[in-house]
């Protein structure tokens, strides 16, 4: 077993009565690529800050490559860091800003501008060594904060919602090239984002964020097709909650009155008779089916989005629930006509109301 | 319509400029132009122009004294009220100091307190200390009037520098001092330079502090025109005058480039 690059364990960090982070335990493998992903506030971009050593922990322990470090200066950790607005020097040209960090680890003069050089065709700007960071485009910037932080090659590489600035074109280019800078470097990455598309996209693994706490941790199609609790599976992607109530359970597969139908779905921990759930399915995974066959409800609107059509159905309850069929499907019912809702029970998830 | 009542407004405004500044610059101008008169005494308009006052200020040694006390006064006392002025900044700003708003309204006292009241206070701690009528004595007072256009200036100029930018040089390997003097300072040159002009203008202008603590042999140049005017008046003050003008001037020129440079605010 390799030694993780990283180990957070029992991180906890309040101000005043606040409660940033609760207790956050972590370990980061090397080359892997670790997202926290959560809403504001959540205690993500915190916990990034006590890795870097710019905010300090109020228990717990950080290792770095098996050291323990939190009681280190940034300075004297070998980590780097990617700010949200860039933090790039204003007053050096980007030859100077990425040379920066090698001056202080006293490399020699040959040295630095072979590796600075290195470092900003790396990041395919070359050319641009001389001009000011003023002179650049926020993508370029981006470009410049990223070799920067990864020049002096450190064990690990924390990105503070480094996109967050640019709009969504230059923002998927730029994902796609953290991802290939990132693994031509073979560096381990900790990335800080609220955008679950920019997280499901890029990471090995994501770890959800709310309240300070590490909801759930895993690969992105373990959390996105299995979510241990709610708020994970709605926060990554468009979920469906039908309220229902469990009938019983037979190992993980629970069966659930919704709407006065039985239905069956997984539950994650054993859910005893009688608790009031909701069953959780994604739209993709809703089938479309005959009256009889699944749960009756009225098919309200049919929305074309290109790629795909999405069907809004309104239920017994009310409410208005989703299903999302390939475009290339031939065409269900028309609106406005009765229909019934219907899935493989290994897509549909229990979670306690 | 309304396009008629904004043309109006607009004349109105600009009338009502013209009139402030004509009602702010006209002593000044008067003053000036006096100090070119060719008349024996300070006479509106001058009956000629000469630069006969000009010549007798640097001829007479009360003056050109009093101007060499000054420059003597202003050279170590604004330098040193720009490290401390600059080193209170940091620290009230940047340092995580309990209190720190209550230390900078202390700091900012001598600029808010009536003259009188801190040079009434050095008299009598200089008297104790034998520094009245000193150069030393003149110096220490002149920092404590000037050390608070420092802190306002640099203390802006920080607040609004990104501090991410000193957590950037951290974490990317900068001790402490290495992030200061790479980062910081550059950025905040021009802040520190602004501070200390405006010192350098606050000191060579200062009167009360230096008229309690300063003798007939060591005395600053506002405190001879003061005596001056109070005396046989002259149109050499008038000269001296506009001098000082002259310097103020280009001191807050030269602030007002610096400050366009940078995007920093003043005091």
């Amino acid at each position: 077993m390799t030694q993780p690059v990283l180990e957070l364990s029992g991180i906890r960090k309040s101000y005043g009565n606040h409660v940033a982070v609760e207790t956050v335990d972590l370990s980061l493998d090397p080359e892997e690529f670790v997202t926290f992903l959560g809403p504001s506030g959540s205690g993500k971009t915190t916990t990034l800050m006590m890795v870097a050593g710019l905010q300090q922990p109020d228990a717990g322990t950080i290792r770095l490559g098996g050291a323990p470090i939190e009681g280190q200066p940034p300075y004297r950790r070998d980590i780097g860091m990617v700010f949200q607005h860039y933090a790039l020097f204003p007053h050096m040209s980007v030859r100077k800003n990425v040379a920066f960090p090698l001056e202080m680890r006293g490399v020699a003069k040959a040295e630095i501008m072979r590796q600075v050089g290195e470092a900003l065709e790396l990041v395919g700007l070359g050319d641009y060594g001389h001009r000011l960071p003023r002179e650049l485009s926020g993508g370029q910037q981006q470009r410049v904060a990223l070799a920067r932080a990864m020049v002096y090659r450190p064990a690990l590489l924390l990105m503070d919602e480094p996109l967050g600035a640019l709009d969504k074109k230059l923002r998927e280019q730029m994902q796609r090239e953290i991802k290939r800078v990132s693994r031509e470097r073979r560096i381990s990455v900790l990335y800080v984002t609220h955008d679950q598309e920019e997280a499901l996209t890029m990471s090995d693994r994501i770890a959800v964020f709310n309240r300070g706490r590490i909801e759930q941790i895993g690969t992105p199609s373990e959390l996105y097709e299995r979510p241990a609790t709610r708020f994970v599976a709605d926060f990554l992607g468009d979920t469906n909650f039908f309220p229902g109530t469990v009938i019983g359970c037979a190992g993980e597969t629970c069966h659930v009155e919704v709407l006065g139908r039985p239905v069956e779905a997984m539950a994650t921990v054993p859910v005893a008779a009688g608790t009031a759930v909701v069953v959780a399915v994604r739209p993709e995974r809703i089938r479309l089916v005959p009256a009889a066959d699944g749960l009756p409800g009225r098919l309200v609107e049919v929305i074309y989005l290109g790629a795909a059509r999405r069907s809004v159905i309104r239920l017994a309850d009310g409410a208005d629930y989703f299903a999302l069929q390939p475009a290339g499907e031939a065409t269900g019912p028309a609106p406005d006509t009765p229909v019934a809702l219907a899935w493989d029970r290994r897509h549909a998830t229990v979670f306690t109301r | 319509m309304s396009g008629d009542g904004m043309g109006l407004w607009r004349r109105l405004r600009g009338l009502v400029c013209t009139l402030v500044a004509l009602y702010l610059i006209a002593p000044l101008a008067i003053v000036v132009i006096i100090s070119f008169s060719a008349a024996s005494f300070l006479q509106f308009p001058p009956p000629g122009l000469s630069l006969r006052w000009y010549v007798n200020l640097f001829d007479d040694p009360g003056w050109t004294n009093s101007l060499t006390v000054s420059v003597q006064v202003l050279v170590p006392s604004a330098t040193l009220a720009t490290l401390l002025g600059t080193a209170a900044a940091l620290a009230l700003v940047r340092g995580r100091i309990p209190g720190a708003q209550f230390v900078g309204a202390l700091l900012m006292l001598p600029i808010i307190v009536p003259a009188i009241i801190t040079a009434a206070a050095l008299f009598g701690v200089y008297r104790g200390l034998g520094l009245n009528g000193t150069l030393t004595g003149l110096i220490i007072g002149h920092v404590v009037i000037t050390v608070p256009y420092v802190v306002a200036t640099v203390g802006s100029g920080l607040r609004t520098m990104d501090p991410r930018l000193e957590d950037a040089a951290s974490t990317l390997g900068a001790p402490p001092l290495a992030t200061f003097r790479r980062v910081t300072l550059p950025l905040l040159l021009p802040a520190i330079l602004s501070g200390l002009l405006f010192a350098a203008v606050a000191s060579f202008d200062e009167l009360i502090v230096s008229l309690f603590v300063s003798t007939a042999r060591v005395r600053p140049v506002a405190v001879q025109m003061w005596s001056n005017v109070r005396g046989d008046v002259d149109p050499t003050i008038a000269a001296i005058a506009s001098l000082c003008f002259a310097f103020a001037f280009l001191a807050l020129l030269a602030e007002g480039m610096l400050r366009r440079r940078t995007g920093t605010e003043g005091p």
